[in-house]
């Protein structure tokens, strides 16, 4: 403010309602909804990791431990798959930030496809377990063990979706205010996903063999 | 892959078929039925007589107007406050006829009216509304309908999603109401007691509505609590600091803080139960390693801090009413918003103290016992600031100020009760004893008594008329001796030893003190009959009770005071600038009363939308798919959820934008209507307002 009210004494000079419209910026806007809406789904990973600690060794009766069923050197494989679909969303925002409509849709193409490529890695892995055996059913550790895995892959089921649909539009639409709002939105959720897989690499993973 | 369930079942209607063999006889349900059916035809046969389908329609289901949305939110509170009123008074009832073994028992109960397991439904599900139903909605529709004007918005920042933060909630209370005639509610209490909410303890469709009636309206305070948050951050007017921001809204952004944090973890809670019940997982199962203290640790997790949520906002209130019927401005604003931040923090560290017995050792119980008892610190630290606003003040007994005492004084026996429970060895004792009901009940009138201040406080502004004055203080009046009537004799059952969630009472000495809580209800009776034949006399009186200027008490403070009853549908023709903690007081104080701006600009404004309407469609058919595990019902609901996000993906014509004539044009058309001399001369209380002051006044007191 360019006045300091408490020296006015001549109240006509007070400056009672603003003259400029009001401008949103609405990306920024956009943005810091998604913020608050990642942090609470930051919290919901945190409670299932919390669940995890009390579920480390929670085998009831069953016979199936840690060791049997997670094998830290054979999840690297979908480790560097979702970093690599990251990385290649990466490449898309830098064609958005050229201004490069067909290269943002061509990188984002990209990444949707190793994002499935992912979740169908995911799969055939807990077919496999399922096989064995090791089902949700058979103790809590397993129980907490699938629910994880499954609730991260959840999350990358619901950004291919929303990705295919962002793609689309970003196509068809060129880059609009919408469109370049609803991409870093969803490039915020991409890399998270990104990041609660290292805490389930870490925490699920290298820790449960340790 | 899915539990095999008790009871007919089959592919295309899930479980349903089991409702053919419930019993339909019970009278209770009936009438409960037929008050639905009659209210609900009722209100089609009034809307169809005086055509007004294309207005609710038009004006109220698809907006996106943060105003009525807020003012649906508390309506919808208000109806479900009424039926978990209903429950209180059957389970209150039900236990005064109930003491002894020669009470006599009615429609199938051995003792009392109720069965054992019908009684349990009621109390589970008097607990679910009360706080997720009834006051959660209630409070974030004040929320919704006053911050926004308290900061100077237009809106909120996502009008879109604030309507379907409203429509999950009406979602979530429509099953629960489903739930009375179609189905059974659960009978594991609010809090869901594990093992007993497994399916093996649990196995008809109870304690999947309550599950799925809290998931939906646990989503619905998230997606509000982004769109409070946000608003706040980014949308006040010029000028508005952070610091100089009203107390209201302060405790709106620490209780949005606390809801966005602490729902998802309700979220997971619920989730991995459902997972028990559905899949057959091992959470919190007694077998197969699972554990159900993990389940009590992640509900309390959620449920303190959720105490919290609801309660800080009900301390805005006071704040705000407080000060305006003082004629002072609040006592140190600052160490207030310091308080309200604290006592949100301090919320996340206390949980363990709802299961002191659980038994987690001396240091584990001591960390908590002091944890909660620190919150008393800033709890009283409100307490005084509120005593001091009155200080000296000109107190002035309207009704909004006497809701709000009584709320202070409430505040005492509550805290005070709270300390004692937070010692674990007086809680070794007090545990589950209805001395805890008694101090929960006691924390929770405090917000019902600043609810309804809320509302005499906000309704002038709201609706642009008074609410009728005499038949208010009636109101307070029986609803205070209705509070004493039944909860002081609760206190003493508690010391007496009676435990909570009682279908039958064996010690005949304590029906004194249970006969004089029903003569507690009988006053409650009687204070919602005020109620009700108050809003019916006011709104008939409209005319002469109308307002006369922005200023409805004369002697209101902050921002939402500087715009017409009602306010327009932009709030604020052109953004006010900020210049103190109290703008709308500080303005008064210099004669700056005016509402007539210099320049105005286009106005921009989002379009209604039918989406939430559709999604709300679709959420209903996935919550009751859920409960009847129709999976078919409840995979389509799901797509069609996703198709109709995607939809409004692809949706371009959004918002529309109102030329600055237009504006001009619609601003002296609302200015016209309004008292230009009343409100030029606006009650000046020679008070000084906190912050800037004009030369010369600074001494007067
Ligand atoms: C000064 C602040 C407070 C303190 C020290 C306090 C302390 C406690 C303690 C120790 C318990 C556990 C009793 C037991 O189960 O053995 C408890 C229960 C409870 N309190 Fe408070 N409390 C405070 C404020 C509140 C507020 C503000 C609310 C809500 C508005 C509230 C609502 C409840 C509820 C709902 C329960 C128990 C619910 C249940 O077991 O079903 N409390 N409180
Ligand atoms: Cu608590």
């Amino acid at each position: 403010m360019s006045l300091d009210p408490n020296k006015v004494s001549d109240t006509s000079r007070v400056q009672l309602f603003s003259e400029e419209a009001d401008h949103h910026d609405s990306i920024s806007l956009r943005s810091l909804g998604f913020w608050l809406y990642m942090m609470s789904d930051a919290m919901i990973f945190a409670g299932l990791f919390a669940a995890h600690g009390v579920y480390l060794e929670a085998y009831g009766t069953s016979s199936i431990t840690a060791g049997q069923v997670i094998e830290p050197v054979a999840a690297l494989l979908p480790t560097l798959v979702l970093f690599a679909s990251v990385f290649v969303f990466g490449l898309a925002s830098v064609a958005l930030a050229r201004g490069d409509k067909a290269g943002t849709v061509r990188w984002m193409v990209v990444s949707l496809a190793i994002g499935v490529f992912f979740l169908l890695d995911e799969t055939s892995e807990f077919a496999k377990l399922a096989a064995e055996g090791a089902t949700p059913q058979a103790s809590a550790f397993l129980s907490d063990f699938w629910t994880i895995v499954w609730v991260h892959a959840a999350h990358v089921f619901f950004g291919i979706i929303w990705m295919a649909a962002l793609t689309v539009q970003i196509a068809r639409d060129g880059l609009t205010e919408a469109t370049v709002g609803r991409f870093i939105n969803l490039r915020i959720f991409w890399f998270f996903q990104a990041v609660i897989w290292v805490c389930v690499y870490v925490f699920v993973y290298l820790m449960g063999v340790s | 892959m899915f539990m095999d369930v008790q009871g007919p079942s089959n592919a295309l209607f899930g479980r349903l078929p089991m409702i053919l063999d419930l019993h339909y006889d019970n009278p209770w349900i009936m009438v409960a039925l037929s008050m639905v059916v009659i209210g609900g035809i009722g209100v089609v046969g009034l809307l169809t007589y005086f055509k007004k389908w294309g207005w609710l329609w038009n004006d109220w289901l698809t907006t996106v107007d943060h105003k009525k949305i807020g003012i649906m939110y508390i309506i919808v509170g208000l109806v479900l406050l009424f039926r978990g009123f209903f429950e209180a008074a059957m389970i209150r009832t039900h236990q005064a006829m109930a003491v002894g073994p020669d009470s006599p028992g009615f429609l199938g109960a051995v003792h009392g009216y109720l069965t054992p397991f019908h009684i349990s439904e009621i109390f589970t599900v008097h607990g679910t509304i009360m706080i997720l139903l009834a006051v959660t909605p209630i409070l974030v529709g004040f929320m919704n309908l006053i911050v926004p004007i308290q900061i100077g918005a237009r809106d909120m920042a996502y009008p879109f999603l604030n309507a379907v933060g409203l429509w999950l909630t009406t979602v979530a209370a429509a099953l629960c109401m489903v739930s009375l005639f179609v189905g059974s509610f659960s009978h594991a209490g609010w809090v869901g007691l594990t093992p007993l909410t497994q399916l093996d303890y649990s196995p008809g469709v109870g304690v999947d509505y309550w599950i799925w009636i809290i998931q939906i309206a646990a989503i619905g305070s998230t997606v509000g609590a982004v769109n409070l948050i946000a608003t706040i951050l980014k949308m006040r007017a010029p000028g508005m600091t952070m610091m100089r921001m009203p107390i209201f809204s302060w405790t709106t952004l620490a209780t949005n803080i606390i809801g966005l944090t602490s729902f998802p973890l309700l979220t997971v809670a619920l989730f991995l139960l459902t997972l028990d019940r559905y899949i057959g997982t091992h959470f919190f199962t007694a077998d197969g390693g699972g554990n159900f203290m993990m389940y009590t640790n992640l509900f309390w997790l959620w449920g303190h801090p959720e105490v919290y949520f609801v309660v800080l906002p009900a301390f805005g209130f006071l704040s705000e009413i407080i000060p305006t019927f003082s004629e002072k401005a609040l006592f140190n604003h600052t160490s207030m918003i310091v308080a309200t931040m604290g006592i949100a923090g301090v919320s996340w560290l206390v949980w363990l103290h709802h299961f002191f017995i659980m038994g987690a050792g001396p240091q584990v119980n001591t960390f908590f016992s002091i944890a909660t008892m620190l919150v008393g610190i800033p709890t009283g630290v409100k307490v005084f600031n509120w005593a001091f606003t009155m200080y000296k003040g000109r107190i002035r007994l309207e009704a909004p100020m006497l809701w709000a005492l009584a709320a202070v004084l409430m505040l005492i026996g509550g805290g005070m009760t709270g300390m004692m429970l937070a010692v674990p060895a007086i809680n070794y004792v007090s545990h589950n004893s209805v001395f805890v009901v008694a101090h929960f009940h006691n924390m929770f009138l405090i917000i019902a008594f600043a609810i309804f201040g809320a509302v005499t406080f906000w309704w002038p502004k709201a609706f642009g008329f008074y609410l009728d004055d005499r038949l208010g203080r009636i109101f307070f009046w029986l609803f205070w001796a209705g509070s004493v009537f039944v909860f002081v004799p609760m206190y003493a059952l508690g010391f007496l030893g009676m435990t909570r969630r009682l279908d039958y009472i064996a010690h005949p000495t304590w029906w004194p003190l249970l006969a004089m809580e029903v003569v507690g209800i009988a006053l409650y009776v009687a204070s919602v009959a005020a109620f009700l034949l108050q809003m019916y006399v006011s709104i008939r009186d409209r005319k002469q009770n109308a307002v006369r200027t922005s200023d409805a008490w004369e002697t209101s403070r902050s921002l939402e005071w500087l715009t017409p009853c009602p306010p327009p549908f932009y709030n604020f023709a052109a953004t006010p600038v900020v210049h103190s903690n109290d703008e709308w007081a500080w303005r008064r104080e210099h004669g700056m009363t005016t509402l007539r701006a210099e320049k105005y600009n286009d106005v921009h404004m989002p379009k209604n939308s039918m989406v939430p309407v559709v999604l709300a469609v679709f959420t209903m058919a996935l919550g009751f798919a859920g409960v009847w595990r129709i999976e078919w019902l409840f995979v389509a609901s799901i797509i069609g959820i996703t198709g109709t996000l995607i939809f409004r993906m692809f949706q371009k014509d959004i918002d529309y934008n109102i030329p600055a004539a237009e504006v001009e044009a619609m601003e002296n058309r609302t200015l016209e209507q309004m008292d230009t001399q009343a409100q030029e001369n606006v009650h000046q209380t020679g008070e000084i307002a906190d912050g800037p002051v004009r030369d010369g006044q600074a001494q007067q007191a």
